[in-house]
């Protein structure tokens, strides 16, 4: 008699199981994030939660490698087989969106109202995506290199200006004790180039392209300001503070943690890492080359594909994913800043008096998203070959004029790119 | 005549073997590094870099990278999937490719030479020019599988292995090799009634090992190294191969021995198939002139 109840309760739990599985709708979702133990844990983890939170739907979910992550996505769209959940770096968003391989994100926008600002991703006015963190460049230093040196230590209320960076520079050069003065990383090709080298420009009074229409890069990219900020930028390798393009990535790595290097150009990501190995560490707000100090913003975002005939159910999963737990999680885990302040105070580096509570306010402060145009993604190669060639020692002047030339040529061909 | 100085002839040799050994230093310092790379840790890898230590088993050694290798990624489902797709590719490619080859060769067809100009005239186009038309053909293609008819190859073994099997360079290397055989041995087969496929299976084809053994390497090679189609045409991990698979290892803080180590072990198979056949390799090279 025992035994018949028994095996009645397990027909019943079974049978209850593939109920609630038989009426989960499936959604398919493609993540970065292969490689990273960490990452894949917390966003499977999100998944599953998800799962077992209703019983309408049910994601599953294909991780790829960061750095083939963009190519397997437009073959994909190509093939038509775009998954129903994208995620999408910010920058690239815009270009997604205009090809038509992204919809605009159905979901209440009063959940994301204290984001920080470079987790939206908005094209054309409407919300394509949203991130769960951001990240953020600052100058990684020493606390005793400042000291030796004679330093100020710069703030967020008055960082350096431009002058007193190069002083900076000019104090460690002079020391003898390092190989170069500042590391801006140009081992790190890419998309390092216009996320961590255009706000220098920016910063100069110049641009990639002209915000105000999205049409043109002439006069922002090779107008006086973006001249000054070429000349400046080949001073520094000219003149021996910087290692060049050739630099080995290993240096990248190591050059500063070894103290071969004073300064360093770096991101969030690479903190705690560094904070294991240099004591004194601090990290530094961007130097004000006369309009304003700033850093790039935009990191990966959830994002619903032009062809999901769910988008209901791709938005419930991106909502639920949202909530400060899971923001915490990710920063927790990765060391990227998480997107609210409630989330920011639930984490063990980002709150208040937290390592690396300064990222959260530099992003809050100085950030700048790269120009938000479907053309970016052209640009931002263009100007990324510029800035190595004149770190080569190619003629300031003509080397942004070729680049403007090659931007506006672009723009031209696909028809204003859609502003 | 000048007769040989035994003492110029050690001399030319000494020199001969110093050349020599410079030159496989040179190509073995890349293996090595590598490979003592893949027991050190991180900082001690890239502190190396700049001396000699880089080559030497010295310091701080384990097999900890190739623990967390297998733990950021299936390596070894990469490694089956690229045995699999590589093994079945070269397989087929050395039967189809020679077939072709046997045509060209020996039998008398309207319109063989243009074809088969117009075969080795591929030889010059990139794949890249070829490779969004080919995935949008792919993802169309049917496939009578068990269930049925399915539509699209994508995400499967078939699509990484079947547009492969037939390469210009194969079936040049196969023609000329069969074209510098004896015909006598051929129409004397013939004489004796035998059918087309008795004389390629039993005749020519028993005499195709050295140009067997070097399409197989160059093709093993060129497969065995996919990174494009496959990054395309697959997106579940479950059929990625060993070169899609490395930028497991590429994140936003390159795990250097990690990548060392997973380099150690997707180079084993290669240097185990080169090692099986290089004698057979080396000797087609040398009688065909051609150069991989």
């Amino acid at each position: 008699m025992r035994r018949k109840a028994t095996l009645a309760t397990l027909a019943g739990a079974l049978t209850l199981v593939a109920g609630t599985a038989a009426a989960q709708t499936e959604l398919t979702m493609w993540y970065h994030g292969a490689g990273n133990e960490v990452e894949s844990r917390i966003i499977n983890q999100i998944v599953d939660d998800f799962n077992a939170s209703q019983s309408d739907w049910k994601v599953v979910i294909e991780s790829f490698p960061q750095l083939s992550y963009n190519d397997s996505v437009v073959a994909a769209a190509l093939a038509g087989n775009l998954p129903d959940i994208l995620d999408v770096d910010g920058p690239v968003m815009p270009n997604w969106a205009w090809s038509g391989y992204l919809q605009p994100l159905p979901i209440d926008e009063s959940v994301i109202a204290d984001f920080l600002p470079g987790t939206k991703g908005y094209w054309d006015g409407e919300l394509y995506s949203v991130g769960l963190w951001d990240a953020a460049v600052a100058l990684y230093a020493r606390r005793s290199t400042l000291e030796e040196l004679g330093l100020r230590t710069p703030t967020l209320e008055e960082p350096w200006t431009g002058e007193e960076f190069m002083a900076a520079l000019d104090a460690a050069k002079a020391s003898g004790k390092y190989e170069y003065a500042f590391d801006p990383g140009m081992a790190w090709t890419g998309e390092w180039y216009p996320y961590a080298f255009s706000p220098f420009l920016q910063s100069f009074g110049g641009d990639i392209v002209d915000r105000s229409t999205y049409q043109t890069a002439d006069g922002v990219l090779n107008g006086d300001a973006a001249i000054a900020f070429g000349e400046w930028w080949q001073s520094l390798f000219a003149e021996g503070y910087a290692p060049g393009t050739s630099q080995d990535p290993a240096d990248r790595d190591a050059g500063f943690i070894d103290g071969r290097y004073a300064f360093q150009w770096n991101g969030n990501w690479a903190a705690v890492a560094t904070l294991e190995k240099v004591d004194d560490l601090v990290f530094l707000p961007a130097p004000d080359f006369g309009n304003g100090p700033k850093i790039g913003a935009a990191s990966w975002q959830f994002g619903v594909s032009a062809t999901s005939e769910h988008p209901e159910g791709a938005a419930a999963f991106i909502e639920f994913a949202l909530q400060d737990k899971y923001l915490a999680a990710f920063s927790d885990g990765i060391g990227l800043i998480p997107a609210t302040p409630s989330a920011a105070a639930m984490t063990k580096n980002y709150k208040e008096g937290g390592p690396l509570a300064v990222f959260f306010d530099l992003s809050k402060e100085q950030a700048l998203v790269r120009p938000v145009t479907p053309g970016y993604v052209v640009a931002a190669k263009v100007f990324e070959k510029a800035l190595a060639d004149i770190a080569n020692g190619a003629d300031v002047a003509d080397t942004l004029d070729a680049a403007v030339d090659e931007i506006d040529a672009d723009i031209q061909r696909n028809n204003g790119y859609g502003h | 005549m000048a007769s040989i100085n035994p003492a110029n002839h050690g001399l030319r040799l000494a020199v001969r073997y110093a050349v020599l050994s410079i030159i496989a230093v040179v190509f073995l310092f890349p293996l090595v590094f590598m490979i003592m790379s893949s027991f050190k840790p991180d900082l001690q890898l890239l502190q190396d870099t700049g001396s000699l230590r880089a080559f030497l088993p010295v310091g701080d050694l384990s097999f900890e990278n190739y623990r967390e290798a297998f733990e950021r990624a299936p390596v070894w489902t990469f490694v089956k999937n690229s045995i699999i797709v590589t093994g079945l590719t070269v397989a087929l490619s050395l039967f189809f490719c020679s077939l072709a080859a046997f045509s060209f060769a020996f039998l008398n067809w309207h319109g063989r030479d243009t074809v088969l100009a117009v075969i080795l005239a591929t030889l010059i186009v990139p794949f890249e020019t070829i490779a969004i038309p080919l995935l949008l053909l792919v993802s169309k293609l049917p496939w009578l599988g068990m269930d049925g008819i399915e539509w699209g190859w994508l995400n499967t073994y078939r699509v990484q292995i079947i547009p492969w099997v037939a390469d210009g360079l194969t079936i040049f290397l196969f023609v000329q090799y069969f074209k510098d055989l004896p015909h006598e041995l051929v129409e004397a087969a013939r004489v004796e009634g035998a059918s087309w496929w008795q004389i390629y299976s039993r005749v020519v084809m028993p005499l195709a090992g050295p140009v067997l053994a070097t399409a197989a390497i160059l093709k093993f090679l060129v497969m065995y190294n996919q990174y494009l189609w496959p990054l395309i045409v697959v997106q579940e991990e479950s059929y990625r191969p060993v070169m899609v698979g490395l930028q497991y290892f590429f994140q936003l803080n390159t795990a250097w021995g990690e990548v060392m180590a997973y380099l150690t072990l997707i180079t084993v198979p290669v240097l185990i198939f080169y090692l099986a056949l290089q004698r057979a390799f080396i000797a087609s090279i040398a009688s065909t002139g051609v150069k991989g």
